[in-house]
């Protein structure tokens, strides 16, 4: 099976020394992938270099097979890639619908289909369906985060890569959006999650990536990486 | 041995001095037209370097430099026309000190107004006041309208006449005048303001957190621009005899911020080579203008507007190619050479990574 | 008193084509951070082409089509052509008047320097209600058209997909990137649309001034910029409110003081508001940043 994303041989940086190196990975369709590490080791800039904000130095970053050496930021969101930045890339002059809606201008030509994406999201985030009409520096930390998510269904990606999404969250929050996460898993999304909050997201991932200083330490399953002690007292911090 | 001290403001007087007097030593080769001509570039040299240290260090832009350089000339002329009976020296410096209070005053003044905040309001405000000097010169009692207002002829003095001709006088004064406001502003510069107008430039947030205050070190700025410009709008008036609102019109403006950029921002060697091209493109275009066979009217259209037209193309390619501008560039090839030589590496291979705003 | 009326009437006139030209600024510092300083000079460009197109086809309307049209084609070619170089604000500043210097010195070369008169399409004489002058039938043409055209932008923007990309590429760039929005294209539409609103609103103002020539946008710039200093750059509401306020008060000092006070009054205006209301009298919630 073809990965939905394949990650091979990047290395980038801004401007002076790389930032990563050499990093390699696959997310398969319906996997969630958890990239984990600590603070300034790469996860925000890996992100951004496999959604093309920042300009490859060496390797290749693959689409469902395709590679996207040369596409611009805006054709990789159409062919169905997903991010979701850190710090929640809500635009907070935008209502909640509006917000929504400029999620899904790309994916769906037709105002009709564009609205039944949008009403996907409010069914799952009620909360966000009683605040339409609010504007996106009126909502609460949770209920941005939870907008930026949703923002990025109604385009219904192939792909979701999600920065931190449990940065100042509330606990029940945090598993609120982990447990939505599976489910979209389950229904064929492939997400790679970068999060400094690593038991949260080990325990919803199928795999895990540890980055350090820029460079791929471990790839394993989820489950054997949340049992190493040693690559836990090493650089998970747990 | 050194023959000069290594640093501080005593090097720059020694080095200002002997610049003051080899320029004098080189009127001597001048005819009266070409000493005129200098004393010219020596009064737009004050407006361009007090421009160039305003844009450069501190990031502020001014599009109403030849109004602040209006300013000085009516309290230049008002002063030394009160003055008449005075002796020559002692009215020229008045005249001058004239010049400094009326364009420190409205420096300080549109400062306060626009230069304490981001943004292109600066701007906006000198625009306006550029716009606005025909009607001030006509509204306000004592400017004269658009006649504007007249100034006593300086003399040479009774010991230097026999030997120097009036414009000789006049470049030597000029020249002294432009070497005090350069060595003023290169002491500024290279000293705390300097590092001061830098930082609040490049990041005022920071600066604060440092124990900079932003707003008064821009407004500073505006203010030792605008002075500067005045000194040169009353060297303008000692030359010519008079000021006229006519003389200091927007498209004057505009070609002092071309002499900057194609100088290179923050430079004082670039002002000066601004200074020259403000002086000698407007005259070759008309000189060449004048030999061209063309018809009279088109002659006509041709005479204000190649010159203009010319440097705003010089200004517009200039900021898209080379924001670094004649001096800057010359410089930065001679690095690139130097480095090359010395470590047979080319410096300019660095990646680069697209910015984003906001 | 009647004269007062009358003052206010023209000045409302007059206002509403301000903050029209106020709007165009605006709108490009909201899409690009960059307050247009060729703005005025664009637009004598356009209204050159729209006075060219009126005495070839004999049609006001045609002109003015042809004038709007070209102000946009315009503003899009100064924002691919040049403004892509502009790195940093200043940067910006200084292209656009490199540009005002090159349009303004190539109209001199090949228009000249005399004022081309431009009449209005309908009569510019005022009606008088019980022996008072109170504004023209131009007046109410230039009010409805600019009210007309400042209704449909808002339209476009809150109502439509163009609109909420053109906001969303506005407030945050990076985030409708990466929600497949083209960022740059936006741009572009915004310089467009924003340099066809100021050829209009040059275009509604030439029958009332000396006529066209190649600095006829000079004070109207001058006017728009404390127009949007006094609203607050970044809203369209206030270059509204701001517009007429200063058309107002414009056409009292011209009326009461004569027409050669008015640049020294924009000049106080300007002053007073960056003094004491820096943020703008009618915005009031941003503050300002570069």
């Amino acid at each position: 099976m073809t990965p939905a994303l394949t990650v091979r041989g990047l290395t980038t940086g801004y401007g002076g020394a790389p930032v990563l190196h050499d990093v390699t990975l696959e997310v398969e369709p319906g996997a969630l992938v958890a990239l984990v590490g600590a603070n300034g080791a790469g996860k925000s800039t890996l992100l951004r270099a496999v959604s093309g904000l920042l300009p490859l130095a060496a390797g290749t970053v693959a689409l469902a097979g395709d590679d996207l050496h040369g596409v611009g930021v805006e054709d990789r969101a159409r062919r169905g890639l997903a991010h979701v930045p850190e710090g929640r890339g809500v635009v907070v002059e935008l209502t909640v619908d509006e917000n929504l809606h400029l999620g899904g201008l790309a994916a769906h030509r037709s105002a009709s289909a564009r609205r039944a994406a949008v009403d996907e999201v409010y069914a799952l985030f009620p909360s966000l369906d009683r605040r339409r009409a609010a504007l996106g520096h009126q909502l609460s930390g949770g209920e941005r985060q939870m907008l930026a998510i949703g923002r990025a269904l109604v385009a219904r990606p192939r792909v979701l890569l999600l920065d931190e999404p449990s940065l100042g969250l509330a606990p029940q929050v945090v598993a609120q959006i982990m447990a939505l996460l599976r489910t979209r898993c389950d229904d064929g999304l492939a997400v790679l999650l970068a999060e400094q909050n690593v038991a949260a997201a080990l325990s919803v991932a199928d795999g895990g990536v540890v980055l350090d200083l820029g460079r791929v330490v471990a790839a394993r399953p989820a489950r054997d990486l949340a049992h190493d002690e040693a690559l836990r007292h090493a650089y998970l911090g747990f | 041995m050194r023959l000069l001290p290594t640093a501080g403001p005593a090097r720059v007087l020694v080095v200002a001095l002997l610049g003051t007097l080899g320029v004098i030593a080189g009127t001597f080769a001048l005819d009266p037209y070409r000493n005129y001509q200098l004393a010219l570039v020596a009064a737009y040299l004050c407006a361009t370097a007090g421009l160039t240290v305003l844009v450069g260090l501190s990031g502020q832009l001014s599009l109403g430099h030849s109004a602040l350089m209006a300013a000085g000339g009516y309290g230049y002329a008002l002063t030394a026309s009160a003055l008449a009976d005075a002796p020559g020296v002692a009215r020229v410096l008045a005249g001058l000190v004239g010049a400094v209070m009326v364009s420190g005053a409205v420096g300080l003044l549109l400062g306060l107004a626009g230069a304490r905040l981001h943004g292109p309001y600066l701007a906006g405000l000198t625009l306006t006041l550029v716009v606005a000097l025909p009607a001030v010169a006509s509204t306000v009692p004592g400017l004269g309208g658009d006649q504007g207002v007249r100034a006593p002829l300086e003399r040479v003095p009774d010991a230097l006449d026999r030997v120097i001709a009036l414009e000789q006088w006049h470049a030597w004064v000029a020249t002294a005048v432009a070497a005090a406001v350069l060595g003023t502003l290169h002491v500024l510069a290279r000293g705390r303001t300097g590092l001061r107008m830098r930082a609040v430039r490049d990041d005022a947030t920071a600066a604060a957190l440092a124990g900079i205050a932003p707003d008064r070190t821009k407004v500073l700025a505006f203010v030792v621009a605008s002075t500067a410009a005045g000194l040169g709008g009353a060297v303008l008036v000692l030359v010519t005899q008079s000021v006229t609102p006519g003389g200091y019109g927007l498209a004057t403006s505009l070609l002092l911020l071309v002499a900057v950029v194609v100088g290179g921002l923050g430079s004082l060697a670039g002002a000066a080579v601004g200074a020259v091209l403000v002086v000698l493109l407007p005259w070759l275009v008309a000189t060449l203008v004048d030999a061209l066979p063309v018809p009279d009217e088109l002659a006509q259209r041709l005479d204000g507007n190649l010159a203009l037209l010319v440097f705003g193309l010089a200004l517009v390619v200039l900021m898209a190619a080379a924001p670094a501008g004649v001096v800057g560039t010359w410089r930065a090839a001679r690095a690139r050479r130097t480095a090359r030589r010395t470590a047979g590496t080319d410096p300019s291979t660095s990646a680069h990574h697209e910015g984003s705003h906001r | 008193m009647d004269r007062f009326v009358f003052l206010v009437g023209g000045g409302v006139a007059r206002g509403t084509v301000l903050a029209l030209f106020a709007l165009s600024l605006v709108l490009i510092w909201r899409a690009a951070r960059i307050v247009n300083f060729a703005a005025g000079a664009m637009a004598v460009v356009a209204a050159y082409v729209a006075v060219g197109v009126a005495q070839a086809t004999g049609g006001w309307w045609w002109g003015a089509l042809a004038g709007v049209v070209a102000g946009g084609l315009l503003g899009a070619a100064v924002e691919r052509g040049l403004m892509r170089y502009a790195t940093t604000p200043l940067g910006g500043v200084i292209l656009a008047i490199g540009l005002v210097m090159v349009l303004q010195s190539a109209l001199g070369i090949v228009a000249g320097p005399q004022h081309v008169p431009v009449a209005p399409p309908v009569s510019d004489q005022p009606w008088s209600l019980g022996g008072v002058p109170v504004g023209s039938p131009y007046d109410v043409l230039v009010v409805a058209v600019a009210l007309g055209l400042m209704l449909g932008l808002r339209l476009l923007f809150t109502r439509t997909t163009l609109g909420l990309r053109l906001r969303a590429s506005a407030f945050a760039p990076e985030v409708s990137r990466l929600l497949g929005v083209r960022v740059a294209r936006m741009r572009t539409v915004a310089w467009a649309l924003a340099s066809a609103v100021a050829a209009l609103a040059a275009l509604l103002l030439l029958p009332t001034e000396l006529g066209l020539n190649p600095h006829a946008t000079d004070v109207l710039f001058v006017l728009a910029f404390t127009v949007a200093v006094v609203g607050g750059l970044d809203s369209p509401g206030g270059a509204l409110v701001g517009g007429i306020g200063v058309g107002v008060l414009m056409s009292l000092v011209t009326g009461y003081l004569g027409a050669g006070v008015t640049p020294i009054a924009v000049l106080a205006l300007l002053v007073v508001v960056l003094l004491v209301r820096p943020q703008g009298l009618v915005a009031g919630v941003e503050a300002r940043r570069a």
